[in-house]
């Protein structure tokens, strides 16, 4: 075996790739989908930005003054650096739970897998509160392009997220009944550049809709 | 591949330990406080929202590569993969800036919250009824879309 190949062996601990890279083709084929899901997002993040600033009609996202009329805005900026913060957290938890699943120390392992999973759950519970007071306040898909963009970008994201909790949830069962032993971190590396994946898209759509005014 | 050659692969590209994903972890929440104190900063008027959003968008630029760089190990693996990474992202964010480009620059029609409504009349006139349909509803609707 070459050493180009040998060094497409760097995380399978043991599991060789007989491959025409010498990399393991589930991880190129997971890096492949990622590349495609910033292509989704970017275009998602675009829409919205293109039309950031031009509903003629409330509710706005920032506090607004239009023709002499204030108009509060209606992003809760507390609970969305809230939801970051533990969304940031989950990210620190998982590659944790890759750390311990590679050493083989499974009770670690479960855990951490188990508390990002948990950290993701309390994101999607302050999504759907938001989206259920921003619907009170009478934002809704066909409201304004805010609402229109707002929901279409926000909501493909909570998707991920959600898909990415059962994931989780799927991997934290798997290390409890001490199915994911030190050869198999490659299944955890995976799921763990899924959910970096969901935290880095959230790392740009958080200033972009959030903060920036 | 031999035992002793995995190994030896093992051990080239050993990942960092424990304490370093963790430190990570605290510049990761430390950048976005420092994020929520720019918007706070902009909000009190201490200084213009142009500033603010390049404060802002800077700092996120750093969490953006401090994930992908450590926590998605782009910077320990093989460089194919940062490549199959790099230039989808890279062609992502070349559409989000020419939209912004073109919708905000060049048309110039996002100033609606930053200036007056007039912005967009300018541009594009007062709102009229379609002539081809007296029933659909105006832009704005007639009754403030309420």
């Amino acid at each position: 075996m070459t050493t180009h190949a040998l060094d497409g062996h760097e995380h399978v601990h043991g599991m060789p790739a007989d491959t025409s890279t010498g990399l393991d083709s589930r991880k190129m084929a997971f890096w492949g989908f990622i590349g495609s899901e910033c292509l989704l997002f970017g275009s998602l993040i675009a829409t919205y930005m293109a039309y950031k600033g031009n509903s003629l009609n409330g509710p706005y996202p920032h506090d607004t003054v239009i023709n002499g009329q204030h108009h509060e805005g209606i992003l809760n900026i507390p609970l969305t650096s809230f939801s970051t913060f533990i969304l940031l957290m989950s990210s620190v938890a998982m590659v944790m739970g890759l750390h311990f699943v590679q050493r083989g120390e499974r009770n670690r392992a479960t855990l951490w897998l188990f508390l990002t999973a948990f950290f993701g759950s309390i994101f999607l519970g302050c999504q759907v509160f938001e989206f259920t007071h921003f619907y009170h306040e009478g934002l809704t898909l066909k409201s304004n392009l805010f609402g229109s963009t707002f929901y279409v970008l926000t909501g493909f994201h909570g998707a991920h997220v959600t898909v990415g909790v059962v994931y989780l949830l799927t991997l934290t069962w798997m290390s409890h009944r001490g199915r994911l032993p030190p050869r198999k971190a490659l299944n955890v590396e995976i799921a763990g550049l899924y959910w970096h994946f969901v935290d880095v898209i959230w790392i740009v759509i958080f200033p972009l809709v959030y903060l920036v005014r | 591949m031999t035992s002793e050659a995995r190994e030896i692969v093992h051990d080239q590209h050993e990942h960092p330990g424990a304490r370093f994903y963790l430190t990570i972890g605290a510049i990761l929440i430390f950048f976005t406080v420092l994020e929520i104190l720019a918007y706070v900063g902009e909000t009190k008027n201490m200084y213009g929202p142009g500033a603010a959003a390049i404060i802002i968008l800077a700092l996120s630029a750093v969490k953006f590569l401090a994930v992908v760089m450590y926590y998605m190990h782009l910077k320990f693996d093989h460089k194919l993969f940062t490549g199959i990474f790099v230039f989808p992202a890279a062609l992502g964010i070349l559409v989000i800036g020419s939209m912004i480009i073109l919708f905000h620059g060049l048309h110039g029609t996002a100033t609606y919250y930053h200036g007056t409504a007039s912005s967009n009349e300018a541009v594009h006139g007062a709102a009229t009824t379609p002539s081809g349909n007296p029933e659909a509803p105006t832009t704005p609707p007639a009754d403030g879309g309420h």
